[in-house]
């Protein structure tokens, strides 16, 4: 079985799974039981003040029956004193000494604010500390959270604060409410981060109420932006991870968040450089126990490809991500489709039909049976076919020889070469 | 219809018209909104193929998961009349669901269930999907106020017709509100398919028999034109000794009777006989079973092979516990000194070379003569037809079955059509409530290129 231990920016953990800053990790009674269920590691709800409670404060996207493909919250941070907080956390990591505990911390964007949260929080025996410079309502409106993390020069200045009294690892929580994440990412770096993580939540608003015209979630009838996460995020994160981890000017690890319920989106998340993965969403949708399955899987899976231990597979895909200039635009693949497994529904057909190149005819063969047939000669290879088959197998995208690879960057070399 | 979806169906012999509530629950919301997710909504999709009035499933299952189930119901009755009937009647394992591209990767989508829960909401909720086409001037008698008759009526009206039927019954509905198990089709469902065409302006004259109250002739001076859409009438005699004895019944008039309260409580505890082996004497076993009777034994001369009735309707018998006896063929009914059923004289059969039928015909067993006990026996041989109504028309027949051009369901009198079970027969057509429903439309739109025009207009 191999060895899921980490050791993230000097922070050790059982396993790479912890509960990100949330709901499930608001106090002693819950982290202890997210350790009892298996959870490496947790950062604690929010740390800072004012208390206030907003009711209601959740909502979610269903997708097709499906519950929660997304989630929004328009929660705030901790909603209990600060004291009753550190109390929790020494017991807890008093009781659990080998699992990560994190204290999230926001204030105010001053120094002495800072250099006080820090100490008081490592005085209650965490293992590192959070900046949540995320959090995208509420607080962001009285210049902290993400009102703070849209501004690069006071990323690097509050993550200074906090270095100057922080004993423990500091990593630094970034919003994706930004155009270009590396650019946070690099104040952070410059302010002395030893890590980040990445993503907080996303602006957004639920839904309507078709009926009462509300939005949802409302308070008296008004409502206000909360943050998206969940399912539906994960590939906005998983980008924002990659980004970062290919920039070699942010040589920090990085602590993956964002629509991750699974050790499938786990081990993609770890492939793409992230040191630990961080959940929230699906344990508020399922609660704690689906870490069995996440250590059991990614367990599984590690024996599957021969490596020994977690560590072995973080970032073994950040090579592979690149520009758009640097991909072969002579690659070819066409899709071709498995006549045993098609179950004719007809679906491959009817999307390339409308909305692609119009490549999939449905034939009738001399016995009378219907089939679906590709004029690979059309096919662009764009997957489009192979997405929306319900089947697996029915639709492979078969690679074809098509000359030497050029990107687009050499091509514009080659462009510029005078003609000999 | 789906086994495990079934009640409970302990027999109750204190309250038997609790025997003949609907067997298979409603979807619940939610079974619903996750069947309707599961639909993939195939592009020219098999089961819009494979039922006979071309619902657009895909469509009407789609707009059940968007939360738009009164544009649901209108697919579903636009294309078929009596679709909330044929939602809880059609064969669909031979139909839709069996044409569903799920069945070569996982499970079919409950098609018919589905339907039913759309058609469920239009019943609840009396939403008025139709109305009727401006008038065009021109008159149809519909003599029949079965599927083909109502479904014709319905389309005729959207199209500007003034329509009357001839109902021989109290209520309209025909098969549909008289002829199937109360369990699989409760009559509200039937009656309220019936309100859905009179609310177009359909005049239903019920208790009107034509060929007694009102003659052919008059009919066709009066209108436009006919559609008969007769259906079939009784089950013919045995042909053998002793069939009149007390206790003997015909198996449409038997299920008939247990359509309506209050339930005949005499059968408690007695043996019922049922002769033949189709979908009607599954029915009439069945209801047997329901009125309480203590054991039920259906006697066919052929085996298990040859039975015409549906695998499922087979499957579901079995399951009430009713028995097959196959190879036996009732020669003689004996009666007890009041005149009443005793039992049924039977020669074991054996099967020999195929007959014209493509089945295999059964001989008898020299000496094997036996009897089956009996407190009561329903026949279930087949259907006879309506022929001196038929042969009052003038119409063209096989054996009572009426012959039309295919292609417009025209007789060989060229101002009357015909649809439903009176073509049924002969190589021709099919003995569903489906295929009559989609006769009765095409009838009505045979009728509007021959009095109106080539072209059809948009229906309202």
């Amino acid at each position: 079985m191999a060895d899921l231990h980490v050791n993230f920016a000097g922070i050790k953990a059982p396993n790479p799974f912890w509960l990100a800053s949330a709901p499930p990790t608001n106090s002693g009674y819950q982290v202890q039981r997210a350790f009892e269920a298996g959870w490496g590691g947790a950062v604690w709800k929010t740390l800072g003040d004012p208390i206030i409670n907003t009711s209601s404060r959740f909502a979610a996207m269903h997708f097709n029956g499906q519950r929660v493909a997304g989630f929004n919250n328009i929660e705030l941070i901790t909603d209990r004193p600060l004291e009753v907080n550190l109390k929790e956390i020494y017991e807890t990591k008093k009781r659990f000494p080998n699992h990560a505990v994190i204290a999230s911390l926001m204030v105010e964007p001053k120094q002495e604010k800072w250099h006080e949260i820090v100490k008081k929080a490592e005085a209650a025996g965490v293992d590192g500390l959070e900046l949540n410079f995320g959090c995208p309502h509420g607080m962001a409106e009285r210049g902290m959270g993400a009102a703070s993390g849209q501004v690069p020069d006071l990323v690097q200045k509050q993550t200074t604060w906090a270095k100057e009294a922080a004993r423990t690892p500091v990593i630094v929580k970034l919003t994706p409410n930004i155009t270009d994440i590396t650019a946070t990412a690099w104040a952070a770096v410059q302010g002395g981060a030893d890590a980040i993580s990445m993503i907080n939540t996303i602006n957004s608003l639920a839904g309507v109420d078709l009926d009462s015209w509300n939005t949802v979630p409302n308070v008296a009838g008004k409502g206000a932006h909360g943050g998206y996460c969940g399912p539906a995020v994960k590939p906005i994160a998983l980008n924002m991870v990659a980004e970062c981890a290919r920039n070699p000017e942010i040589n920090v690890p990085i602590s993956g968040i964002g629509g991750i319920g699974t050790w499938k989106d786990a081990a993609e998340f770890l492939l793409m450089g992230a040191g630990s993965v961080q959940v929230c969403t699906a344990a508020m949708h399922h609660g704690f126990s689906i870490v069995e399955d996440m250590i059991d899987g990614l367990s599984n899976y590690l024996d599957s490809k021969g490596l020994a231990s977690v560590e072995e597979l973080i970032g073994r895909t950040v090579p592979r991500y690149s520009d758009w200039g640097n991909l072969d635009l002579n690659y070819k693949v066409v899709a071709h489709i498995n006549r045993n497994t098609c179950i004719n529904c007809n679906k491959c057909h009817i999307a390339c039909e409308d909305t692609a190149h119009q490549c999939i005819d449905m034939l009738t063969s001399a016995d009378g049976n219907k089939y679906l047939q590709v004029r690979e000669e059309d096919c662009v290879g764009c997957n489009l076919c192979s997405i929306v088959c319900p089947v697996d197998g029915a639709i492979d995208m078969i690679e074809i020889p098509n000359g030497p690879p050029m990107t687009w960057n050499e091509r514009q070399i080659a462009i510029k070469q005078p003609i000999v | 219809m789906h086994m495990n979806r079934m009640k409970n169906r302990s027999i109750s012999l204190s309250d038997l018209s609790q025997n003949f509530q609907e067997i298979e629950p409603d979807l619940t919301a939610k079974e619903a909104m996750d069947e309707a997710n599961r639909c993939l909504y195939c592009y020219d999709a098999p089961c819009i193929t494979a039922c006979p009035t071309s619902i657009n499933i895909p469509s009407f299952i789609k707009k059940i998961a968007s939360g738009n189930l009164k544009g649901s119901a209108k697919v579903i009755m636009e294309a078929n009349p009596v679709g909330a009937s044929c939602a809880r009647v059609c064969p669909t394992e031979e139909l839709c669901e069996g044409a569903c591209v799920l069945n070569d990767a996982s499970q079919p989508i409950m098609i018919g269930n589905l339907q039913r829960h759309a058609t469920n909401w239009a019943i609840h909720n009396r939403a008025q999907l139709f109305k009727a086409g401006e008038k065009n001037g021109k008159s149809v008698a519909i003599i029949g106020g079965g599927p083909a008759g109502l479904s014709s009526a319905r389309e005729l009206a959207r199209l500007g017709f003034e329509v009357t039927i001839f109902e021989a019954k109290d209520k309209a509905g025909g098969l549909d509100t008289h002829g199937i198990v109360s369990f699989r089709l409760p009559q509200r469902v039937s009656m309220w398919e019936v309100e859905q065409v009179e609310s177009l302006g359909v005049k239903i004259r019920t208790n009107t028999m034509v060929g007694r109250d009102i003659s052919p002739d008059e009919l066709l001076a009066e209108y436009d034109a006919v559609v008969l859409a007769i259906g079939m009438a009784n089950v013919p005699p045995l042909g053998i000794g002793g069939e009149d004895a007390k206790e003997v019944y015909d198996a449409i008039e038997f299920v008939e009777s247990t359509k309506t309260p209050p339930m005949d409580t005499h059968l408690i505890g007695k043996k019922v006989v049922i002769i033949g082996a189709g979908n009607t004497a599954i029915d009439a076993a069945t209801c047997s079973v329901r009125l309480g009777a203590a054991n039920v034994k259906m006697l066919y001369r052929r085996t298990e092979e040859e039975m015409t009735a549906y695998e499922f309707e087979y499957e579901f018998a079995k399951q009430e516990g009713v028995e097959f006896r196959w190879l036996t063929q009732p020669v003689g009914i004996v009666k007890n000194e009041a005149g009443a059923v005793k039992g049924v004289i039977c020669l074991r059969m054996e099967l020999g070379a195929a007959d014209e039928s493509g089945r295999r015909r059964p001989t008898p067993v020299q000496g094997s003569e036996f009897t089956v006990e009996a407190d009561a026996v329903v026949c279930a041989i087949g259907q006879t037809r309506y022929l001196s109504l038929i042969e009052a028309f003038g119409l063209t027949h096989k054996w009572g079955t009426v012959k039309v051009d295919l292609a417009t369901l025209q007789t060989s009198n060229p101002k009357v059509y015909a649809a439903g079970d009176v073509i049924f027969g002969d190589g021709q057509g099919d003995a569903m409530v489906v295929t009559a429903a989609e006769q009765g439309k095409q009838a009505a739109y045979s009728i509007y290129k021959q009095l109106i025009g080539l072209s059809m207009v948009q229906t309202s």
